[in-house]
């Protein structure tokens, strides 16, 4: 890097390489719903980003709002008093929760958006901008996360950069619902507890038939063996505990019986329960 | 001529006062997602929030929510809660969200909300907006892969008993209702817009283990077991509580009972006395006497309620040992092999 006081055009280099987000899919959610929602002139929607900075450096993006705005050519009025009315607001519900950033929807950072960025600047240290393509402009639901960049010529601030960071986009909330229940547009009813895990236990089997298929496979010579799979399996295999046959009957009988015990209390208590019920109306109507 | 037409319209008007009954609730994915945000932030302290929506005939769509602040019992914060929900309410209208109540949603810890509180709110609720629910969510559960959404609503019959307030076992026979009908569970559909339907189908990874299956799959369920059989233990002991309280009723009505039929016996002797004698007979009623004084049955509604909550226990953990059942036979088919 130059010595600062020739005049030189630098980036001021922040901490940005290592700077990476990671998303909550409420916030996607949120944000075509907003989308969905627009007014009829607006193009798009922007609006702010919650959530907080993790100890190693992450910015971990948990909620958000839209901020209603205007634009015309070469300005946009963003409606500030809300903005603060909102954030109020949210911080009273959570107040863990910081703005972080901003988000737009469309493809790409565009001229107004170093106007909002600047904006954001001076309410957080380094702001976040993503970007929702809700257009499907290439075909793809492209999400982008953006960190500016100053170029400064000597002192003075010349333009800004937008920098893209590596985005984590592994929703492991929206993995805990179900992608089943998100993905379509009706679903009739929420899976019940029994119903899910005949699903869960299914996708286990097929995946030890593929494993089983595929040890087969190599053992036959007809699919060149991998190594690092080959460890994989073994890890597996090798994590199951090492107990002898009567030990882990006595395991499983064990917990067997513990869950039959409980299962005859409350099955117990529900007769009980009717009875009682019974019982009462029948003293009832005598 | 004007004649018929005003019929039909006052028909018509008629036939829309008499609303369908309400059958499902259909929540958007945003909402439910932020249920759980919320719920799940707060845990294990429990939380409310608002629900948004449009009431389509006999279907409710809930298409947004907000979070209530944590409540504190402090009369200068409940007023400023009233004005965090003002204020929410009109910020979220200017982006456009349907701003028109219909219930609210709240967090539970293993299925015990079944709770006089509970009633009171769906009263206050039911006041101002026809048709409400409330969205119970169980972050406890969702340990274990289960979405534990539930829509509930209170049944029309309790609701006219509740205003009467009258809890009398005759009030209570007469109406022909049980424990089983105070809330009505109504049925869930889940949409989302056919943007994030586009969105997830694009973000949706293509490993083949979700995180709800790892989830699923955890073997150990005692601690859950544990603290479900401790609520269930509260419960029973409460309901004995219930229970001595109608003994102690029925022994004091008894022995009232008794008192009444010796006075009107001694009241029945001195007017025969004074029959003889030529007098005017005393009347065989006396309101000033204390032993005529009614004494107040217990409310039903308590033990009502203590019955739904131990009944609810009992389905959860006949639910969780299920699928224990499951995942031991399967550990065990597994190791066998």
């Amino acid at each position: 890097m130059a010595a600062s006081d020739r005049t030189v055009l630098q980036f001021s280099s922040s901490s940005s390489q290592s700077l990476s987000a990671k998303v909550h899919p409420l916030v996607i959610f949120n944000i075509c719903d907003c989308y969905v929602r627009r007014p009829d002139q607006a193009d798009r929607v922007i609006g702010t980003l919650l959530g907080s900075i993790l100890p190693d450096g992450t910015v971990d993006i948990r909620n958000s709002y839209a901020v209603p705005h205007n634009e015309s050519v070469d300005q946009v009025a963003l409606d500030i008093e809300y903005h603060h009315n909102m954030l109020i607001s949210h911080q009273k519900v959570n107040p863990k929760e910081i703005i972080v950033g901003w988000y737009s929807t469309g493809l790409g950072v565009t001229g107004g958006s170093a106007l909002i960025h600047e904006f954001y600047s001076r309410e957080v240290q380094n702001p976040i901008h993503l970007t929702v393509d809700t257009g499907f402009t290439n075909g793809a639901g492209t999400i982008k996360a953006y960190v500016s960049n100053n170029l400064s010529l000597g002192d003075r601030q010349i333009a800004a950069q937008f920098q893209e960071i590596p985005l984590d986009l592994r929703m492991v909330e929206a993995e805990r619902i179900g992608f089943d229940t998100l993905k379509a547009t009706a679903v009739d009813k929420i899976p019940s507890d029994l119903e899910g895990m005949e699903a869960s236990m299914q996708r286990l089997l097929v995946l030890i038939d593929d494993i089983h298929k595929y040890v087969d496979d190599v053992v036959e010579g007809r699919v060149a063996p991998d190594n690092k799979i080959g460890r994989f399996i073994s890890d597996a295999v090798g994590s199951l505990p090492k107990m002898t046959p009567s030990v882990f009957d006595k395991l499983v009988h064990d917990s067997l019986e513990d869950h039959l015990l409980l299962l005859y209390l409350s099955s117990i208590t529900r007769t009980q329960l009717s009875l009682a019920e019974k019982l009462n109306t029948a003293a009832q109507i005598l | 001529m004007a004649t018929t037409t005003t019929r039909s319209f006052l028909q018509v008007a008629a036939t829309e006062e008499a609303a369908p009954p309400l059958r499902v609730v259909q929540i958007e994915g945003l909402v439910i997602l932020k249920i759980i945000k919320h719920c799940k932030d707060h845990s294990p302290s429990l939380v409310t929030g608002q629900l948004l929506g449009l009431d389509v005939g006999s279907v409710l769509e809930v298409t947004n929510c907000f979070p209530f602040p944590m409540r504190e019992e402090d009369e200068e914060i409940e007023a400023d809660g009233a004005n965090y929900q003002l204020e929410m309410m009109r910020c979220l209208r200017e982006v456009n969200v349907d701003n028109n109540t219909v219930g609210w949603y709240q967090s539970t810890l293993l299925g015990s909300f079944q709770t006089v509180e509970l009633i009171e709110t769906f009263m206050n609720y039911q006041e101002n907006i026809r048709r409400c629910v409330c969205i119970i969510y169980d972050p406890s559960r969702a340990d274990q892969g289960v979405l534990a959404l539930k829509a509930l609503k209170l049944s029309d019959s309790f609701m006219e008993l509740y205003r009467s307030n009258n809890f009398t076992g005759e009030k209570l026979r007469e109406k022909n209702l049980s424990w089983v009908d105070i809330f009505e569970e109504i049925p869930i559909k889940v949409s989302n817009s056919a943007l994030i339907s586009a969105f997830m189908t694009e973000l949706e990874p293509d490993t083949p283990v979700t995180q709800c299956d790892y989830d699923r799959l955890q073997l150990s369920t005692s601690s859950l077991m544990e603290r479900n059989m401790e609520f269930l233990i509260e419960c029973m002991d409460d309901l004995s509580l219930e229970q001595q309280k109608f003994q102690f009723y029925y022994r004091s009505l008894s022995r009232q009972q008794a008192q009444q039929q010796a006075w009107l016996q001694k009241r029945r002797a001195e007017n025969m006395a004074r029959k003889a004698s030529g007098e005017e007979p005393l009347p065989e009623e006396d309101p000033t006497n204390p032993v005529f004084k009614p004494i107040p049955e217990p409310s039903r509604l308590e033990s009502f309620l203590i019955t739904n909550q131990i009944s609810n226990y009992c389905n959860q953990i006949n639910g969780v040992s299920g699928q224990s059942f499951n995942r031991i036979y399967l550990m065990k088919a597994l190791h066998d092999d």
